[in-house]
Formats: structure tokens, C-alpha cells, sequence
């Protein structure tokens, strides 16, 4: 189905199904620990043998010689698998460096090698028998020091490395209230709580693998290319992942060294990269380093916005893309962005939950506070006076839907905004500073391909199958929901499949648009098997109803069982877009309001109250967007707070390479949290009029504990995570 | 290699086991009880978390062969999908997970935490160490601390926990 021309009333708009806050329907499965993840699968292949990889000790450099003969001697070894011993590798279109090195090695604790033996134990045992001479080589593993020599690089995602409008320069200068100012972000992990694990077996020269995996079509195709066969013998399997937020967007080492393994064990072998191989065998969000610069007139109007970004990658590797955001966000006529890329020996950098933006946004969106405060503006009253309805470059380009203002003006009255003292470190709570802090949340609408299939049979069960994953976001019950609604079915009357590549090929999971895009591809795929159903029955298909389990059509009525016979029915088909996101600019947008409480002698900095608005499209399930949504300002506090992988500059990794090191929120950190969808449908979106929130929630709500913390203590943190020892000694004088 | 017996959700089991292997090993891949989840293998995560003889431990931070003659209970041991435990349905009402990886983990730890406040066993921000500890929200997210979340379903997690001890308390 070509989406093409703006939505109209279809079945989903019935909104029986779709729209209502549904539990989920793995949720009993998740819950008794009945769900099956990737490395517990002894259900699907007998005879399963262990893999335990070896990482590089070294960043930069080659392996001069690996002695293999005491591992492969240990007990219950079955095979020892180097790059050198596993034949002709190619390298994975989105992998930038080889999952597998040697000689040469791009980064610390690239893999190196595969123990595999009978047991776990066996195998972790004899991986530290593996002993590698190494030459290493010099390397470049600083972003401050690099920044200076970064290129210009187009990225493939996030727009062009340069972007200009209007004179930029000129009107900067000539504005009579000026902000120009740095901000850093660290380098952070996705830190999922399922390490990437695989399981892979041969079938003569056919392989399967048992996976965690967001995008199974990427993941297959990778595969094949690494492994130079057919992309026909290649079967990946992903019905539940723990967790991935970009982190297990690609083909990663473990799938790879897991198919390697079996292949030489001539047996089945599992893996899963241990936790502290995890942070530098991986990808993570790069480090940035922002230079953004406002002119205002006196009446708050911005005349030049100015956003420039640093980070770092290997070579091959893609920008940070963080000034995407300032394109868009807030009106102004002169305006320019850049971004430049240094040649960094870090493990490569890559997406993580609202690239671009959520580092982006958490300078951008200090910035802006810091821009009210010079026009003695209230924050939010300032971004209401440069909110915008076009694409501030191209402005005969609306937004198919924008309520930025009514997500803040909501968001105001929701969290007692006026309440607020506008000057900083004010307001006490005994021994506590408090404040409060505002940011607009932002995030772009992606559109893509989606198929599916539908069969219904005669018990009247209609099973969807798709490639399409769930991370954790709620697709197998959104797209229950989609097809429930579209075939005129309860809820327990849907099967969903989902994560196996011998479905169609969806959209998969990642830049918040799987919701809207799987559920649109269901939503083809049900079209068709309505007309198929009509069609047998002779029923002329405009005028046929699908409800209550029957189908209708003037005074006919069919079980839907009946109509599906005992052959059944199928359908596939899959969404796609015409040039409706070239015509409007789709995104999401909200408002974050965080109050803190800042210790006045420890500078101990404590959430106290979080609220997110979103307007963001149909929500599918108010229930599962809301989780999403709270998820991404857990997220959004550690990045504010806590978060930042410690960069080893000498011998170049990332130091705290487990969850004790890198800290991500605990319970303790976070409060109750409450979320607010405005009642938006976005027809131009997609059939299902809905977007998407898993990367919305993310995107501002760091600054928005940044600028709650400048309000309650008048300390303003430019360089991200915000920890009490950039506040303690500039904290205001205690009475 | 060294033989072990404990007891595994009511069933008494006997083990020949490398004596290397964790309890959590031991779980997952000799007794195929995975819903015992390993998330770091180090203690840092707690989606381990099983109760052996009534008190919540990492099975990720002890060996197998150390627990001679307990009684483990592990998720499988408090509910089925067709018969949820109180706290695996105050779960799935409140969403109180994303992922489901750390879950199993969340739940188990949760059961315990509540057993922990009904035996008066203080906290690390319980006021008054003498007094017996109080159901409150900041008792409940300290004591769930060690179960990290990466998903984010904290708020809700703790709607979930604070429904069940509502109930029971």
C-alpha cells in the first residue's frame, strides 16, 4: 500500500481497540520469567556448546603473534577460533569496524578470539589461556585535543554537515542580546540489561541463529555479507530482546563469533559477550562537543541561531549528528549549523536512543534558558515567542501537526510553573535548594517501509507475522491491537510473531518508528485480507463491515470463521510513503518540567518531581507509550546526572566498562513520574495517524534538570553529567 | 566436578557440577530454569535475584555447590502465566516493565523486600533503626536499588510493589 495523500476515516478510527490503555499481551509471559531471550533457547537445537570471546588488550595496533596451543589443550575445549583460522571474512554494511580483528586491530576489546568448549566454565577458563603479543601503535582517543583537526563528513542519517539560511554571521553580530556559549556531553552506553547473546547453528551450509537483535532484515543481511554466503541461508530469530536502544541495531560480534564457533565445533554454539566486554566490544553515543550562539531582539524574538557540533569516530564512521534539532525547533531567520568529526580509536560510535537529538537537545535547551534569562524572559514565554509552524529554512514547509506551545502552556498549569521564583538558589526546603527547570522535547517522525502478513483460519484466529521486533516498546500488543481493530476481533482472537526473518520485512525497531510504521504495515496487510475475505463471500468491499467477529454487509452476516474456511485465508502486503514527509515536516514534540532538590552544604542533587506533555500523534496504547515515555526521562536523568563513559587517554578505552563503573539510575534516583498525551491524530503521518514517543521522552528532559538545578542553586553546568562536584564550590553562601 | 542437592521451587533436585558453576548457571542452563536472568554476571544488576531459605541473594555472586540442602525459589516458583503470584499480576497491571529482562529479578527482589519490612528489618534510610520500618516510597525504592531497570518502568514498578503491600499489609 502506497500511503501518498493524507489519511481518512478508516477502521482504526473506530478506536475499539486501538487508543485504550491495554496490559500487555507478553506481559504474563515477561512477568513468571516464561519469555524466551536469546541465550536460553534449549528448546529450539540440541548438543549446544559454549563460546567465550577474547577482546583486544590493546586500541591501536597489530596482533604480532597469538598462541593458541595451551587454550585449545584445555579441558573441553572443542575449538579455538581466531580471524586468522576462520577463513575470508567480509566486513557488515552499517559495521564500521570488523566485529572480528586481527592482525590488525581498531579498538579496545575488539574480538580476537572464540573459545569454544563443553561447558561455560570450561570455555571462560580457557579464554584466559589465549596469550597475544602485541605491537601497539599510537592512537588518537581524545576529542578536546582531536577537535581542532575534525573534517567536515556527510553523515548517512541526520541531515548535511553544513546547513545555512539567511546571514547567519551579520544578524549575530548586529543582535542586541547575544548568547555564545559550549557545552559538552560525555560518551555514554546503552547498557541494556540483556548483553548481546546468539545462538547459531548449521544445517549444511544453511545457518540459523537465535539472537537479540532491534532490525533482523540489517542483521541478516550482514551476516551474510560478513560470512560471504547467500543471504537465502541466513535465518535470524529475535521474538524477545532485553532491551537494545540502538545498542543492538547491527550485527555484532556475538552472532558473528557465534556462527564462527559452530562452524568449527561442527556443533551448535552459544554466546553472549560478557558485561565487561560489552561497553568497548560495542557501539556507544559519542561524545560531542557544541558551540551554540543566539541573537535576540529586545522583545525576544530570535534573529540568528547558531548550533556547531564536534565528536568523534573511527574512520569510516559517522558524525554525532546533534545539531539536527536547531533546524527546526524555534523560528528565526539567520541560521546555521555544522558539524565536524575527529578521527577518534575509540570503539565506534553509533546511534543510541534519539541520536542527534538527545545530546542536541540537552545543549541546545540549557541555552535557551540561558537566552531568557539575558532577555529577563520567562523560559517558557520565550520559546511560545519564536515557536514556528513551518520549517524555519523552507518556510512554505508546514509541520503536518505542531502543538509545542500547548505542550508547554498544559505542562505550566500541570506543574505549578508559576509557582517558580525566577531568581536562582532562592528557594529553600530546609536543608534543600530547590528549583525548578523547563525544556521543550523534540524529535523528528521517521518514515519507513513496512510488510506483514495476515491469515485468518477457521477457528477465526487471525496471526500476524512480521519481522518487526519488540524491545521492549509494546509491538506485539500495538500491532494485536492493529489487526484486533482491523479485522473486527477482540483482542484474544490475534497471534503476533514477531523477530524472525522469515517474516516480511518491516521497519524494525529504532529512531522511535516502529510503532507507527509496523502497525501501518499491519494495517496494509489487514486492507487486503478484508478484500480477500469480501471476495469470497461474494460481499461488494466498500460497504462491508468487519465487527464482532462476523463480517457484514447489508443485511448478510458471516462468522469470520466460516468465511476463512478450512483452508483459511492470507494476506501480505506492506506500507510505504509517497513525498508527504517531503511536503510537511513531521515530528513529535512535548515539554519536560523537573523540580530538584540540591543539598546547600553536600551539593547532593535529588529528583523530586517529573512531567512530560507529548503530543506526538494517535497514541496506540496510552498504557505502553506511557512506559516508553517514563523510560526515556530515566535515561534523560542518568545522561543528566550520571552517565559518562571515563575516556583512559593514554592507552584508550572506556574505564568504567561495567554497570558498577557506568552508572545508570536506580530506583532511588527517580520519582513518581507523570505523563500527559495531548488528544492529537496526525493523518499525514501514516494510516494509523499516530508517531511515535520512545526517543521524544528523551530528547530535553537532561536540560530540563540542568535548568532546574541553575534555579535552585545559580550554578549553571555546561559539561554534562551534572555531579555535585562541578556545583560544590559555587554554591551560594550559607546563612 | 561435585555433586550438590538443593530444592528448587518445591522439587528437590541433585546436581554433578563443575564446582566453578554459580547458582545461577546452575539454574539457567543445568536445571533450564531461565527465568533467573544473568544481566552482568557480577553482582551489579540484579536481574539474578533469587530467594534462597526466604532471603534474596544475587545466584550470579555464590556457587552452586555452596548451597547444600537450601530451598531456592526462583520466579518460576511463584506464579505461571495462568496463575500469576500477586506481584507478577501488579506487574503486568502497571506496566511495571519494558524489556522483561530485569524483571524476574524485580519481582523476586520485591516479594523479599516486603518480607524484609514485615520482619523490621531496617534500611539504610530508615529513621529510626529500632522502630519497625514503614511502607513508604523512599523504604521501597531503597531497598529495590540493587535491581536496576535499564528500560526505566521505575515509577511504575513501584506503583506495582506498592498495590501488593497495600494489600497485604
Amino acid at each position: 500500500m502506497k500511503f501518498d495523500a493524507p489519511a481518512t476515516f478508516n477502521p482504526i478510527d473506530r478506536l475499539k481497540v486501538v487508543g485504550r490503555p491495554t496490559d500487555r499481551i507478553d506481559g504474563p509471559l515477561k512477568a513468571t520469567g516464561t519469555a524466551p531471550y536469546a541465550y536460553e533457547r534449549h528448546d529450539v537445537v540440541p548438543n549446544q556448546a559454549y563460546g567465550y570471546v577474547v577482546g583486544s588488550a590493546i586500541a591501536k595496533g597489530r596482533i604480532a603473534s597469538i598462541d593458541l596451543k595451551d587454550a585449545a589443550a584445555a579441558p573441553g575445549v572443542l575449538a579455538v577460533v581466531t580471524a586468522q583460522n576462520a577463513g575470508k571474512l567480509d566486513k557488515g554494511e552499517f559495521n564500521v569496524a570488523r566485529l572480528f580483528g586481527g592482525p590488525d586491530i581498531q579498538h579496545y576489546h575488539q574480538a580476537i578470539a572464540l573459545v569454544v568448549a563443553e561447558t561455560f566454565e570450561q570455555a571462560r577458563a580457557a579464554a584466559q589461556l589465549v596469550r597475544v603479543d602485541y605491537v601497539p601503535a599510537k592512537g588518537a582517543f581524545d576529542l578536546a585535543a582531536a577537535k581542532d583537526a575534525a573534517i567536515k563528513l556527510e553523515p548517512s542519517f541526520g541531515g548535511p554537515a553544513d546547513t545555512a539560511a539567511g546571514d547567519f554571521a551579520g544578524a549575530f553580530a548586529k543582535a542586541p542580546v547575544r548568547l555564545d556559549a559550549t557545552y559538552s556531553t560525555p560518551d555514554q552506553s546503552h547498557a541494556m540489561m540483556e548483553p548481546h547473546a546468539s545462538i547459531a547453528a548449521w544445517d549444511g551450509d544453511r545457518l540459523t541463529v537465535w539472537t537479540s537483535n532491534q532490525m533482523i532484515d540489517w542483521g541478516t543481511t550482514d551476516m551474510a555479507k560478513t560470512l560471504r554466503i547467500g543471504k537465502e541461508k541466513v535465518r535470524l530469530v529475535s521474538p524477545y530482546i532485553g532491551g537494545g536502544f540502538g545498542g543492538k541495531l547491527f550485527l555484532r560480534a556475538d552472532a558473528l563469533l557465534a556462527a564462527l564457533g559452530a562452524r568449527a565445533a561442527k556443533r551448535p554454539v552459544k554466546v553472549a559477550l560478557p558485561r565487561p566486554l560489552m561497553i568497548n566490544n560495542t557501539t556507544h553515543r559519542p561524545a560531542t562537543i557544541q558551540r551554540i550562539r543566539i541573537g535576540a531582539t529586545k522583545d525576544g524574538k530570535i534573529a540568528a541561531i547558531g548550533h556547531e557540533s564536534w565528536s568523534g569516530n573511527l574512520p569510516g564512521g559517522d558524525p554525532e549528528t546533534a545539531v539536527g534539532q536547531t533546524r527546526l525547533l524555534y523560528a528565526g531567520k539567520n541560521r546555521m549549523t555544522a558539524m565536524r568529526t575527529a578521527h577518534l580509536d575509540l570503539a565506534e560510535g553509533n546511534a543510541m536512543r534519539a541520536p542527534g537529538e538527545a545530546p542536541g537537545m540537552m545543549a541546545l535547551e540549557i541555552a535557551i534558558d540561558e537566552m531568557a534569562e539575558k532577555l529577563n524572559l520567562d523560559p517558557i514565554e520565550f520559546r511560545i515567542r519564536n515557536d514556528t509552524q513551518v520549517d524555519p529554512e523552507h518556510p512554505q514547509r508546514p509541520f503536518s501537526q505542531r502543538q509545542l506551545i500547548e505542550c508547554l502552556r498544559i505542562g505550566s498549569d500541570r506543574f505549578g510553573w508559576s509557582k517558580r521564583n525566577p531568581a536562582p538558589g532562592k528557594t529553600r526546603d530546609g536543608r534543600w535548594l530547590v528549583g525548578l527547570g523547563v525544556a521543550a522535547a523534540f524529535r523528528n517522525n521517521l518514515l519507513a517501509p513496512s510488510g506483514a502478513r495476515v491469515r485468518l483460519d477457521d477457528r477465526g484466529i487471525v496471526t500476524v507475522e512480521t519481522d518487526m521486533t519488540d524491545i521492549g516498546t509494546g509491538s506485539y500488543t500495538i500491532i494485536a491491537q492493529t489487526a484486533a481493530e482491523m479485522m473486527g476481533v477482540s483482542l484474544d482472537k490475534v497471534v503476533v510473531r514477531l523477530g524472525d526473518s522469515a517474516f516480511p520485512v518491516s521497519c524494525g525497531s529504532g529512531g522511535q518508528f516502529g510503532a507507527n510504521n509496523s502497525t501501518s504495515g499491519v494495517y496494509a496487510a489487514c486492507v487486503k485480507l478484508r478484500e480477500a475475505v469480501a471476495r469470497k463471500l461474494g460481499f461488494n468491499s466498500p460497504d462491508v463491515a468487519f465487527v464482532d467477529g462476523e463480517v457484514r454487509s447489508g443485511n448478510r452476516s458471516v462468522a469470520l470463521a466460516e468465511a476463512a474456511g478450512e483452508r483459511g485465508l492470507a494476506a501480505e502486503d506492506a506500507i510505504e510513503y509517497g513525498e508527504l514527509d517531503k511536503t510537511y515536516q513531521q515530528s513529535t514534540f512535548g515539554a519536560h518540567f523537573v523540580e530538584v532538590a540540591v543539598d546547600a552544604a553536600t551539593a547532593e542533587i535529588r529528583l523530586r518531581r517529573m512531567l512530560a506533555v507529548c503530543a506526538a500523534g494517535r497514541i496506540l496504547n496510552p498504557k505502553s507509550a506511557r512506559s516508553q515515555v517514563i523510560g526515556a526521562m530515566t535515561m534523560g536523568a542518568g545522561a543528566a546526572l550520571m552517565e559518562e563513559l571515563v575516556v583512559d587517554k593514554r592507552r584508550g578505552f572506556f574505564v568504567n566498562h561495567d554497570l558498577a563503573g557506568y552508572e545508570v539510575p536506580v530506583h532511588a534516583d527517580i520519582p513518581h513520574q507523570d505523563v500527559i498525551f495531548l488528544d492529537e491524530t496526525d493523518p499525514i503521518s501514516s494510516p494509523m495517524k499516530a508517531k511515535g514517543v520512545g526517543e521524544l521522552g528523551i530528547c530535553g528532559v537532561g536540560a530540563a534538570v540542568a535548568n532546574a538545578i541553575y534555579n535552585a542553586t545559580g550554578v549553571r553546568v555546561r559539561d554534562y553529567p551534572i555531579t555535585l562536584d562541578k556545583l560544590l564550590d559555587r554554591l551560594p553562601e550559607m546563612a | 566436578m561435585a555433586k550438590v542437592s538443593f530444592v528448587v521451587n518445591g522439587e528437590a533436585r541433585t546436581l554433578d557440577l563443575d564446582t566453578r558453576t554459580t547458582l545461577l548457571d546452575a539454574l539457567r542452563e543445568h536445571l533450564h530454569l531461565t527465568g533467573t536472568k544473568k544481566g552482568c554476571d557480577h553482582g551489579q544488576c540484579g536481574a539474578c535475584t533469587v530467594m534462597v531459605d526466604g532471603r534474596r541473594i544475587n545466584s550470579c555472586l555464590t556457587l552452586a555447590v555452596m548451597h547444600e540442602g537450601d530451598d531456592i525459589t526462583t520466579i518460576e516458583g511463584l506464579g505461571t502465566p495462568q496463575k500469576l503470584h500477586p506481584m507478577q499480576a501488579a506487574f503486568v497491571k502497571h506496566d511495571g516493565y519494558q524489556c522483561g529482562y530485569c524483571t524476574p529479578g524485580q519481582i523476586c527482589s520485591a516479594v523479599a523486600a516486603l518480607d524484609e519490612i514485615k520482619a523490621g528489618i531496617p534500611s539504610h534510610v530508615s529513621a529510626d533503626l529500632t522502630a519497625p520500618p514503614q511502607l513508604t516510597a523512599i523504604e521501597l525504592r531503597e531497598r529495590m536499588s540493587g535491581n536496576i531497570c535499564r528500560c526505566g518502568a521505575y515509577s511504575n514498578i513501584l506503583d506495582a510493589i506498592a498495590e501488593v503491600a497495600g494489600r497485604t499489609s
